[in-house]
Formats: C-alpha cells, structure tokens, sequence
C-alpha cells in the first residue's frame, strides 16, 4: 500500500517536471513561432527589435560564445588535469577546489561587475564582443573544471598505473588513455557551459553592452540574444512578439550547439580509436 | 639403485639452478610509508630466465617489493626505499635511474586484467609507438608475434580492431602480456596474475606463464601454494614481524617446501599459519 502510494508519487512529480517543462517551451513556441522565418533570421532589428530581425544580434552570440569557449576549453582541462593528476599537494588541491565551487555559485551579476571592472575599464577593452566573451569565460570556467576534474579522477587507476608501468610518458597516458576515458565527463561539462554562456544576459549586460548594429570587429560593442530578449520584454512596449521570437531562436540554438559540440568531441575521440 | 635414480636428476638440477647468473640482485632493501617500515631484510638474487615466486600472507610488503623492482612505486612520493637493487649494473634505489627504458626492460602484469579502453590493436600499438618504433609493418608484426607468444592470435586475429575491454577476463590477461612483451622485456613482474580469473582461464595464464621460462626471469607474487609450487624455480616466503614485512627465507623452490629452515615458514607452506 505504501509501496503504490510511494511509485504514485513519484510518477506524479515526473509528470509535474515534465509538466512544467513542456508548458514553458510550448509556450515559447506557440507565441513565438509566428514570428520566427527566414527573413527574421537574416535582417537587422527595426524600431527598437519591434520590427525586423535578429541578424546581428546571432552573429553577436556566436562570437561571444566562441570566444568564451576558445579560452575556457584548454585552460579548463589543463586545470582539470593538474588537479586530478599532477597536484601531489593534498591541502593545495582541497583548497583550489573549495575556491572554484564558490566561484561556481557567484551569481553572475558578479562576473559582469568583474568583467566591466577589469577587462572594460582597467585593461581598456571597453564595451565589446571580446570583454564579454573572456568575462564569460571566467563564469564558466568553475564548473567545467569541476566537471572534467572528476571525471579524470573517476577513471580507473589500473590504466593509468598500467600505462605507466609500460614505460609510457605521463603525457601520453593522460592524453591517449585517460582525457578519452573521461569524455563523457568533459562532454557533461561542455553542453553544461555552453548553455550556461548562451543564455547568459546579467554578465554581459556590462561588458558586451547593447548596441544592436552588426559587429565589425571583435572590439565592437554588441548584443547578444539573452541581452536582446531582456531589453524587449523589460525597455520596448510591445516588442514581446519579437522577444518570444527571439526565445524560441535561443532554444533551438542551444540545442544545436549541444549537438554539435557533442558530434565534434565524439569524433575527435573516436579518432583516437576509444571504446567505452 | 632407486635412491641413486632419484637424485641423480636432482642433484644435476640443482647444480644448473645455482650456475643461474643473477639477473637482479638485492641488497638489504627496505620500504618506508612515509616513517613506517613496511617491508627490511630483503636480500636475495632474481635468477635470469627463471621464474621466482613471492608467497606470504596479505600485507607482508610483496607487492610493495615488486613495485620497486619497476619503480613505479616512485609514484608514490611517501614511500622511501633504502638498500640496493642492482640491474644490469646499474643501482635502482639511486635517483638518476631512466624509469622509461628502466620500465620498458621490467614489464608489469596486475592482478586485475587493464587492458586500455581501446582497440586489441591499439593495445599494443600505443605503447610500441611510444617506444620510437615508427615502420608500421614492423610494428605490426611485432603485435602479430607477442599475440602468437599469449596464445591469443587465432582467438582475435579477425577482430583486432574491436574493444579490448570485450574479450573475456582470461583472454584480457593475456593480452596484458602481451602488451607487456611486445616491448621485449628482460623482467617479468606478476602480482598475482591468476587471482582474478576464473579456474580454467587461471590454468591457461598459468600455463603460458610457465613457458615464459628461460626466455625471461620472471617474479610472481601469489597466494597460491600450489601455483608457486608448479611454476617457480625459486620460491621467497615473506611474514609480518613487528607489525613490518620481512623476508624470511630464500631457496630454490624444491627445497623451500621439501625442506623449509625457519619454522614460520614450514608453518605457513603447511597451512598451520598464515
């Protein structure tokens, strides 16, 4: 009896997530689907994003994200690994982690009051694509090398202790045996990061900025389309339909970006001959 | 007549295993965990081209012995090794030792089969490439030899390029060694290689370990008695004294369990201790 109660339960919280989840993306869809064509995909904002489309504002995305991603990804795992593997300090590899989970909980407000402080005013990079990019990067950083730092802990010693007991390099067992070994984890904690620095608005509101013009060069202030969607439901009356639009574009853009980078990491190793 | 019939073999046995040229000999060699001694006393000579067996109860510092002879204990930075290890003319207890080549020449086998998640193929081929041999044809022959040596050749030949982690846990062991000699390794060390395996594939890794005798010296630890009875041509007995490891006696193996010295050891190899 307890038994029925307890399965019912938990059946009826799965249907609430799943509820709630399919009520939110449905509604995204059905407000913002008429907006959505391909000519809202490749023309510029008019009056305020009322009108128009959201062109620039792509382009403005995928150069912070590929920024953040360019130098977040080899910093991370190279972190990852001198945690997991080369720190021989206990207290040293205790503390760096306590210092990164706190950091992985900043709110992201945080970051973007750093990024203007540091990278805008005190290295002169001003309101730009380059400034948010490495501000998002600083946000992202915490949790990927968390993630990828647990994942090369997690895989089995044997490998490592029989890859060195061949007289292989540490280099070689680390990059040939146990980084694909751990590519689950490092996936995990790429799609986690990429949808944490697409769908970021607070960090780059003061690094990146809201100019709504196509950028030119890295050095440009842009906006991106977290940014857009905030100033159309928040500063435009009457830009809702267009900011539905723009929801819609930045889920379905999460989830090919997740694909892809998914693909891509799949690939690299599969290269590299790994089973799992 | 029937006493002379049964030692004259013996006897002219005994005479060839002590010519056996000592291909690593140990000198009072000692293992520290941080201040605590594990493992003193170990004084005794690695026979080339034979097989010596490491027997003991747990925890009297055999795997800690065998992991000195790689240096892979080097690995961890609180254990501190004190005596020599003399290989080839060289002291492995010295710092300036090359742990590449030194581990190349002393190829390890675990208890638990570790083949790389990768390819039977690349198994073989990764540590092979590290090692500069660069003609692929010859590398691949080399593969095609140590796979020929472990008996596994007919078995995967048609599937080199699948996992490796899909082969049974026997075939797995055996691959292991063949990892271990396609790098045609001098030294062999075993830390009990068929503890983890089921009885049949046990009697084939035990099989093959056998016929790795005279081609290479070999050092096996395991909790077998019988085993160690079978294959080795030396036998060490390590005990606990003192809350530390000691080695407490070294022979031919013929002799250590026909004849034991030291009572701790007759105890043990007769099943009243340990």
């Amino acid at each position: 009896m307890i038994d029925r109660a307890f399965s019912l339960g938990i059946y009826a919280i799965i249907a609430l997530v799943i509820a709630t989840f399919g009520w939110i993306i449905g509604d995204v869809i059905i407000k913002g689907i008429s907006v959505v064509s391909w000519e809202f995909l490749i023309s510029e904002p008019e009056d305020a994003g009322r009108a128009g489309g959201i062109a620039p504002i792509l382009v403005s995305t995928l150069y912070v994200l590929i920024i953040a991603l360019v130098i977040a990804l080899p910093l991370g795992i190279s972190a990852a690994i001198w945690l997991a593997e080369f720190s021989q300090n206990q207290s040293h590899t205790l503390h760096v982690g306590i210092i990164l989970d706190v950091l992985a909980g900043v709110p992201s407000i945080v970051y973007g009051l750093f990024g203007n402080a540091f990278f805008c005013i005190y290295l002169g990079l001003g309101y730009s694509l380059l400034s948010g990019g490495l501000t998002l990067a600083c946000m992202i950083l915490p949790v990927f090398i968390r993630t990828c730092e647990s994942g090369i802990r997690s895989v089995q010693s044997d490998w490592r202790l029989g890859g060195l007991a061949l007289g292989m390099r540490r280099s070689v067992v680390i990059w040939k045996i146990l980084l694909p070994a751990a590519q689950p984890a490092i996936i995990a904690g790429l799609i986690l990061s990429i949808g944490r620095a697409t769908a970021e608005t607070a960090a780059l509101l003061f690094t990146s900025g809201y100019v709504d013009r196509m950028p030119e060069s890295i050095f440009d202030s842009a906006r991106v389309l977290a940014v857009h969607i905030y100033d159309l439901t928040m500063n435009v009356t009457g830009g809702d339909e267009t900011a539905y639009g723009s929801a819609l574009i930045l889920i379905v853009l999460i989830i090919l970006l997740n694909t892809l980078a998914q693909g891509f990491i799949d690939s690299w190793f599969k290269r590299s001959g790994h089973y799992r | 007549m029937i006493v002379a019939e049964t030692l004259a073999p013996r006897l002219s046995e005994d005479i060839i295993e002590s010519r056996a040229p000592a291909h690593i000999k140990v000198n009072e060699l000692a293992i520290y965990y941080g201040k605590k001694l594990a493992v003193n006393g170990i004084s005794l000579s690695l026979h080339r081209g034979k097989i010596t067996a490491l027997i003991g109860p747990s925890g009297c510092g055999k795997t800690s012995f065998l992991t000195t002879l790689n240096q892979l204990s080097k690995l961890n930075n609180q254990v501190t090794v004190t005596g020599e290890i003399h290989f080839d003319g060289e002291n492995l207890t010295q710092n300036n030792v090359d742990l590449l080549s030194l581990r190349r020449r002393v190829g390890m086998i675990f208890q638990k089969p570790n083949p790389f998640p990768l390819s039977i193929f690349k198994n073989l081929d990764i540590p092979l490439k590290e090692h500069g041999f660069k003609n692929r044809a010859e590398r691949i022959e080399k593969i095609e030899n140590a796979l020929k040596a472990v008996g596994l050749w007919d078995e995967v030949k048609d599937r080199l390029n699948t996992s490796a982690l899909s082969l049974s846990g026997g075939q797995q062991q055996r691959l292991c060694i063949a990892r271990a000699l396609v790098l045609e390794p001098e030294v062999l060390l075993m830390d009990e290689p068929c503890s983890a395996l089921d009885p049949i594939s046990s009697g084939i890794v035990e099989e093959l370990i056998s016929s790795l005798r005279d081609k290479y010296t070999v050092v096996i630890v395991t909790h077998n008695l019988a085993q160690a009875k079978r294959i080795s041509d030396y036998t060490a007995f390590f005990w606990t004294q003192n809350g530390a490891g000691k080695l407490i006696e070294f022979n031919n193996t013929r002799q250590l369990f026909s004849g034991p010295k030291d009572e701790r050891t007759a105890a043990y190899i007769s099943g009243i201790k340990g």
